[in-house]
Formats: structure tokens, sequence, C-alpha cells
């Protein structure tokens, strides 16, 4: 589910990267007024543990392929909500910048789909309601596996939302939901499974590891109704906001640049030195303004220009060889 | 579990080469992240329809990896992980977007054929730029970055704690693995039976390793946060550096 740079537009981006800052932010609050020093050494190895149980494959009952571990739902019924988003961001980010699994302008969105909904949404929906007041073999199974299914149904259906407001896809938005969703269905059953054996193990070993999480600080600062709430007013701001993004209306540079200049482009005023310059430009470039000389059709302006910028970075590769030979025949 | 070894392979390998010093090393890691972040925004700013000002952009990738005498290949194998989600994604515009834009000799080229290469170029050119910035950036410098730029404490040393420890994670992973591999021949990844106990046993360690980590840190005067190893000072050519990449995007993105 890691989305691509590709995937985003730069509002898209921009939106989900303070989405996502903003619970950030308010995870380092809560987590400093906790004012346990001894719990970031067990969030960095804890962020190190899930990271290596995602390499694990575990093999699928009755269909011999293999599924794999998120570990939303796990840090945080390990570390409790804001240790454990702040602990998928880190790992997250590693991921994205070691395995290029996800982007680094995508990153906001990639938290906000992976880790604000399994840790947040999950936590204060499902796993505290169920587990809060008696831990059993059977409540963890079921708020492992609920929670799992439903944190990755929202994060799926959010790569569709974000997929089409960044306007990068011609595939219809019902159409991607109805494949992204299903998918996402079974995996978050094999995901929920994973998380419950875990638990399940680690309530029989060291139930200490399972306490509630969400006593330590001020109580109920996000309860059940302020997780509905944040998250009705997200949907509202995602709609009338990010739709504003998504309009036909120039992106803001290119806007920046009208406003400037009151024009589409700039023309050089007057003849003169501008006129002889532009006699010689037009008499002597290979493809002026993009276009093949004498065509006016759309065909030549597209062709030429790919064939123009390629051309433009054969030549620069061929200087950049040119600096380094002649740089380590300078050292020699 | 080849997926655990290649993890191990990739990370001594990053680490290998982010840990050279050539000219692109010395640059100051703040400037070499916030060129990052802006070189993908910049690319992924460009329309659909915008192929040729788009494959121009290759050229702070193109400049940087030869300058920098860095490996091609190496990043190109990064491209695995991405470039089906983003074919999965633009395989659909050359079927739904018909429109001729233009000849290629007798083959029509649609909108859709455009848009699909765009997207493309655009996932390939910044999943080279964040390899461009971790191939010549230690973490423990971009954590410095981060810290620099008032992230909390808090998040990055679980973020630098969390990189230290994968790899020493992973190679007990990988030695479980291998010992369970050993033990039941012909399978493929672990059995359902034993999925709470094999991921579990690990965390426990993991749990067990935490404490000791705490212990040890305090020892050495942890109180809450690392102090930053020396990293050279931000000089006028880091900031020429950064600015002449920045007015190049620009200019490319408007010229």
């Amino acid at each position: 589910m890691h989305m691509a740079d590709a995937l985003v537009s730069p509002a898209v981006a921009g939106a989900m990267y303070a989405a996502s800052t903003a619970a950030a932010a308010y995870s380092v609050k809560r987590v400093k007024h906790e004012d346990d020093i001894k719990k970031i050494p067990l969030m960095g190895v804890m962020g190190a543990f899930v990271f290596t149980a995602q390499m694990i494959n575990f093999t699928i009952p009755g269909t011999g392929s293999s599924g794999h571990l998120c570990g939303g739902v796990m840090a945080t019924a390990l570390l409790g909500p804001y240790a454990g988003f702040l602990t998928m961001i880190g790992v997250l980010l590693i991921q994205c910048l070691l395995f290029a699994d996800g982007g680094l302008l995508a990153l906001g969105c990639n938290v906000w789909n992976m880790a604000f909904y399994g840790c947040f949404v999950g936590y204060y929906l499902i796993w505290r309601p169920m587990t809060r007041r008696r831990l059993s073999g059977g409540r963890i199974l079921a708020g492992s596996l609920i929670a799992s299914m439903l944190t990755l149904q929202l994060g799926a259906f959010s790569v569709a939302v974000e997929t089409l407001l960044s306007g990068v896809t011609k595939l219809p938005f019902s159409a991607f939901v109805a494949v992204m969703q299903p998918i996402h269905l079974a995996i978050g059953f094999v995901e929920g499974a994973i998380t419950a054996a875990v638990l399940l193990f680690v309530y029989q070993a060291r139930p200490e590891l399972l306490d509630d999480k969400g006593k330590s600080g001020r109580q109920n600062r996000f309860s059940y109704k302020r997780t509905i709430a944040v998250l009705g007013v997200f949907a509202v701001i995602t709609g009338a906001g990010l739709s504003l993004a998504a309009s036909s209306y120039p992106d803001g540079l290119e806007w920046s640049i009208q406003q400037v200049a009151k024009a589409e482009e700039i023309e050089a005023e007057g003849g003169g030195v501008y006129a002889a310059a532009e006699g010689i430009q037009s008499a002597t470039s290979l493809l002026p303004d993009y276009a093949f000389p004498e065509s006016e059709n759309r065909m030549g302006t597209s062709c030429s220009g790919i064939v123009g910028a390629v051309f433009v970075l054969a030549l620069c590769v061929g200087v950049c060889y040119a600096i380094r030979f002649w740089g380590k025949k300078r050292i020699k | 579990m080849s997926k655990i070894e290649g993890a191990v392979r990739e990370l001594h390998r990053v680490d290998s080469i982010a840990g050279a010093d050539r000219w692109i090393h010395r640059i100051y890691p703040s400037v070499k992240l916030i060129l990052t972040v802006f070189y993908i925004a910049f690319v992924v700013s460009y329309g659909k329809y915008q192929l040729p000002r788009l494959i121009l952009m290759g050229v702070y990738p193109i400049v940087i990896f030869i300058l920098g005498d860095l490996s091609f290949f190496d990043a190109l194998r990064r491209l695995r992980f991405i470039l089906p989600f983003v074919c999965a994604a633009g395989i659909f515009n050359p079927l739904f977007d018909r429109k001729i834009l233009f000849y290629a000799g007798e083959i029509g080229i649609t909108g859709g054929m455009v848009s699909m290469a765009a997207l493309l170029i655009k996932g390939v050119y910044s999943v080279l730029a964040s390899y461009l910035l971790i191939a010549t950036t230690p973490v423990e410098k971009i954590c410095f970055s981060l810290r620099k730029m008032h992230v909390p404490a808090v998040f990055v040393t679980q973020l630098l704690l969390t990189y230290r420890y994968i790899s020493v994670l992973l190679e007990e992973a990988q030695r479980m693995a291998q010992a369970y591999a050993l033990r039941s021949p012909g399978q493929k990844g672990v059995h359902f039976k034993v999925w709470g106990s094999f991921a579990g046993q690990l965390l426990l360690r993991s749990a067990d390793r935490a404490s000791r980590v705490y212990d040890s840190m305090l020892m050495r005067g942890y109180q809450g946060e690392f102090s930053c190893a020396a990293v050279s000072k931000c000089r006028q050519r880091d900031i020429g550096y950064l600015l002449v990449w920045l007015a190049a995007f620009v200019a490319l993105r408007i010229g």
C-alpha cells in the first residue's frame, strides 16, 4: 500500500504532510508528557522489530502463498497509540529512504494511510474498547482481526481518494475502489491473524507488555467520540479543501507567474536587438519552440519536444563524463 | 527468507556507499535533504502531457550520478518496489484516454500513452533523487539535519535507534529463519501454527534488548537526547549549490 511520489500531486502531498505532521506533533507532545525516557529506546528497538517482522514470510494455509505484517496495530498494542504512531513514522521513513518502498514526497500520505489509521482509529475504535476492561485470548483475537481489517480498509480507500485527487490515473474512482477494497480485506485478515498470533504469544509469555497504554498521562484526551469527531472534520476538509486543489485552475507557480507578468507568456517588446536575436535563433535552431521547422501541428510540438529533451540529456551525459574524465586525469 | 538476506545486504551496501568521501558526500546534509524534497515536488508538479519538459528534469540525477561517481544500476534496482504500483495506476491511461496527440511515423500516440510515460518517468526520477540522498548522506547525518530543522528530539532519537537496530534484528531474524528452514525442509515461509511463537520470540528478545540498550545508554550519560556528532558547518558553497539547483529547477519548470 506504499504510495510512490509519482502517484501524488504536490497539493495532495502537502495536505497529507500537514495532516500527518499535526498528528505527529500531538503524539510527540503526549510522549513528552508521559516523561518516560525509557520509552524512547523501547520505541527505537520496537521500530526495528516491526521492520524486521515485515520481512518474514508467513505461509497462508491452503493457498500456497505467504503474507506479511504491516505492524501498525501491533506497535500500538505494545507501545500505545502515540509512541506507536511515532515508531511507525520512523519505520516508514527508513523504508522510503533505504529501500525506496514509498516516496519521500508521498510520506505524508503513507503515514496517514498506514500509521494513523492503525495507531489511532484501530486503537481507539476497536482495540481499546475491546481490551480495556478485561484482557483475554478471545478479545485479543477479535480486536486484532477487526482493527487490522478496518484500518487496512480505511488505508486502501485513502489511497484511492488521494490518487483520484492527484489526477494521475484515468482509471475511474469506482473501479479503483472496487479493486483496492476486496484485496485489502484479504490482506487485512492475514495481517489481523498474524498480529493476533503474536499478541497471544506475548499475552501468555509476558502479559505485562500488553497493559493498557492509554492509561498513562491524562485520561481520555482522545476518546471514542473525539476520534469520530477528528475523522469527521478530516473528511470535510478532504472533500471540500482538496477538491479545490484538483480544479482546472493553473498551479501555484503558473498562477504566480501569470499574476506577476499579467500574461500567459512574456513577449519581448520592440524590435532592434530582440528582433535580430530572434532571427538568428530561428535560422539556426534545430527545434524552434519545441517544433520541427515549418511544422504547425501538435505532432511537431510534442514529438520534437521529446526528441529535443532526450538530446539535451544525452548532451548532459557527455559533458558530465568529460568533466569526470578530465578531473580524474588532473588528480593523477 | 531471502528477503531478509537481501535487506541486510542492501543496508550494508547503502551504509558503505554513503560513507564514502567524495565532493557530493561533503555537501551539507540539510542542503541535500531540502534539495531532494524540492526536486521531487517539482517533478511531480508537471502536467500529465508535459513530457518533454519532464524529461529535461533528468539533468539533476544525471549530473550527480556521473560527477558523484555513483552507480546507476544500484539505483535502478530500487525501482522494483515502486514501478509495479505506478504501472498498475498508469496502465489504464492508454485504455481510457485515446485522443491522438501526435503521430510518430505511422503510429498515433494517444494522450494516455503520453500520460503513462510521464507517470513512469516521475516514478523513476523521484526514486533516483531519493537514492541520491541516501547514497551520499548517512542516516546519522539525515537525523542531524532533521534535528537542525527543529524536528523533536523524541522522534529523531527513536528514528536513529530504529535504524541502528534494524541490521541487528534482521541478522537475528535471519538466524532464526535459517534454523527454522533447516528443521522444516521444503516449506515456504513460517507455518501458521508457529506464527505467534516465531515472531513473538523475536519480539520478546527485542524487548529485552531494548531494556539492555536503555541501561547501557544511562551508563553513558543519556538524558533523553543524543548529542549530534560533529558535522561540518554549512558553507557558502553549500548554499550556492542549493541555489543553483533550485534556479535550474525553476528555469526548467517555467522555461
